[in-house]
């Protein structure tokens, strides 16, 4: 996914002269040709995050595009208010593309995993939220990020993530029905909408009927497609590689609280902690369950079946 | 450093704000005015009637507290109409107590410190894509060079050599709580913008014909981005409050404090 979405970078700003790239001391060979073919657009900056968003936000007023790219801690946290102030307060067109949302970089601990990304860059004016779940759906995104007005946040996986979206339309700020099922509606964003799919597969021969719709732009949020399909069913899960508080979860809660729709509705994310623990993607979120078999526990505890 | 009938002029007018507001931050407006008014009555390439007119060199006020003496002088100019100055930090006004862009004139909006400096290299680093020859001008406090964006920034500019970027510092050597030197020394502060690849030109920051010349030299060293290192007083104009903190910043003055403004003023 990060590769698709650095690769149509590139392919981007060789149409569209306004497209300007800043990464904060990126892996080497990083966008190369980029570099090479557009040097007067192609700035890769020292381990400098606050200057790099103000620097993005001076070339933003002047009417130029920019994409910028560094891990999502860092490209959320380090430079805070530079995105409330330089960026949203302005409501300039700079995409923040943050590489492994969530956690991804399980086995660098907790300075590398972004389990508040989404929250804190919901919570900012003007900002635009957005969670791919697959390379193919960066694919759909990337184009229509640049004219897009205002500041955008776009929130990386892992990179050879599998391929769980079909060939649908993309629209930003709006949600995307995957299936439709009677009794429970899966709430997803992100590589969520792959753990979703596999749990409704294999509840199906339990004769639960699982809605999934899978929320891609968490910023502004489709409030319309989230009560509709939340209508037609008994409970409401949301699952996202994200803390239990402000993401998806915290987001859709909001949204079907004040509806009073009054039903059964559960958050799964990573609990109120700091993740403990090492070794890959997987085996920390299924440690913290994050996963098919908790969203599963869930699906039947909601549907009252043992 | 005595003041010609402008400076005294321009302070009256800051005074006039705060007897309307009965609030702002006056210490540091008035080790601004020189520094200011030089800049748009001699250095800066503007259109008063079309504020966003491409050629202008843009201006930042980075310490954007000090904006008592912009506005004074945007209003001078003409940007906007005169009584705007007498609704500052009023509901109806357009003139808070930082600059905002929805002000004519104001390019980006600062407050909160270290902000400016790096908002500035992006805008020079487009007029050098554009071939465009507007300078990019970053007007920032000696309290705010505490910040360490401001010193990410300078790597930055150096490393592009921005030579069409200048630094304009207000180094008045007061910050809110008491001296720089007590709080967080600067110094050797030329060297230090040296070392990060500055050209360096120190002024006395109420001095006119100082101000001209160094802002009709620029770039300072040809190839480098510029720091023009401005000594002034903070407060200056008014002697009970040069050097004074308790003038840093002032809420809910009263009739006789702005009376004694006058006073102090006029009898500069």
């Amino acid at each position: 996914m990060r590769k698709t979405s650095l690769e149509m970078v590139y392919e981007l700003a060789k149409k569209d002269r306004r497209i300007f790239f800043i990464g904060s001391d990126l892996g080497a060979g990083t966008l190369d040709r980029f570099k090479k073919e557009m040097p007067d657009r192609f700035f890769m900056e020292g381990v400098s995050e606050q200057n790099i968003i103000g620097m993005a936000a001076g070339l933003a007023l002047e009417g130029k595009i920019v994409y910028v790219n560094t891990i999502a801690t860092f490209i959320t946290r380090r430079c805070f208010e530079q995105i409330v102030l330089d960026l949203c307060l302005h409501n300039l067109p700079v995409r923040l593309i943050g590489n492994g949302g969530g956690l991804v970089y399980a086995p660098l601990g907790p300075t590398h995993e972004a389990i508040d990304d989404i929250a804190i860059m919901r919570a900012i004016p003007n900002m635009t939220v957005i969670a791919p779940a697959d390379a193919d759906e960066m694919r759909r995104v990337m184009p229509l990020t640049v004219d897009y007005p205002g500041p955008i946040y776009i929130r990386l996986a892992k990179g050879f993530d599998p391929i769980v979206t079909s060939n649908d339309s993309f629209e930003i700020g709006r949600a995307i029905p995957m299936r439709e099922g009677k009794d429970v509606l899966v709430v997803t964003t992100g590589i969520t909408l792959g753990l979703a799919k596999e749990a409704a597969d294999s509840i199906k021969n339990e004769g639960i009927d699982v809605s999934i719709l899978h929320v891609p732009t968490i910023k502004p949020l489709d409030r319309e497609s989230i009560l509709k399909y939340a209508g037609k069913v008994s409970g409401i899960i949301t699952i996202e590689e994200h803390s239990i508080i402000g993401g998806l979860g915290s987001a859709v809660a909001e949204v079907i609280a004040e509806a009073n729709l009054g039903k059964l509705f559960r958050i799964i994310g990573i609990p109120d902690i700091f993740p403990d623990g090492y070794g890959s993607q997987a085996s920390l979120m299924e440690k913290y369950s994050v996963s098919a078999g908790s969203l599963l526990a869930e699906i039947r505890k909601l549907m009252k079946k043992p | 450093m005595p003041l010609d009938a402008k400076s005294k002029e321009l302070r009256r007018t800051i005074i006039r704000i705060l007897e309307c507001s009965r609030r702002g931050h006056l210490g540091s407006a008035f080790s601004l005015v020189e520094i200011i008014r030089v800049l748009y009555d001699d250095v800066l390439r503007y259109k008063a009637e079309n504020p966003g007119w491409e050629g202008r060199d843009r201006f930042i006020l980075s310490k954007g507290h000090g904006c008592l003496a912009l506005y004074a002088v945007l209003a001078e100019k003409g940007f906007f109409p005169e009584s705007e100055l007498w609704k500052f930090c009023k509901i109806d006004g357009i003139l808070g107590g930082h600059p905002e862009p929805k002000i004519p004139g104001v390019e980006f909006s600062t407050g909160s410190l270290g902000h400016g400096f790096p908002v500035g290299i992006g805008m020079a680093l487009n007029a050098r894509y554009e071939k465009a020859g507007y300078r990019t001008f970053v007007v920032i406090g000696d309290g705010e060079a505490d910040e360490g964006s401001v010193w990410e920034a300078a790597l930055s500019a150096g490393k592009h050599k921005l030579d069409n970027l200048v630094v304009v510092m207000d180094y008045n050597k007061y910050q809110s709580y008491g001296p720089t030197v007590g709080i967080q020394d600067l110094e050797p502060l030329a060297d230090k913008w040296r070392s990060f690849g500055f050209g360096v030109r120190e002024v006395d920051g109420h001095d006119l014909d100082e101000l001209k010349s160094a802002f009709s030299n620029l770039p300072v060293d040809a190839g480098k981005p510029s720091v023009v290192i401005c000594h002034t007083m903070k407060g200056k104009g008014i002697k009970f409050a040069e050097g004074n903190m308790e003038w840093h910043h002032k809420s809910g003055l009263n009739d006789g404090e702005i009376k004694e403004l006058y006073r102090g003023l006029e009898e500069y």
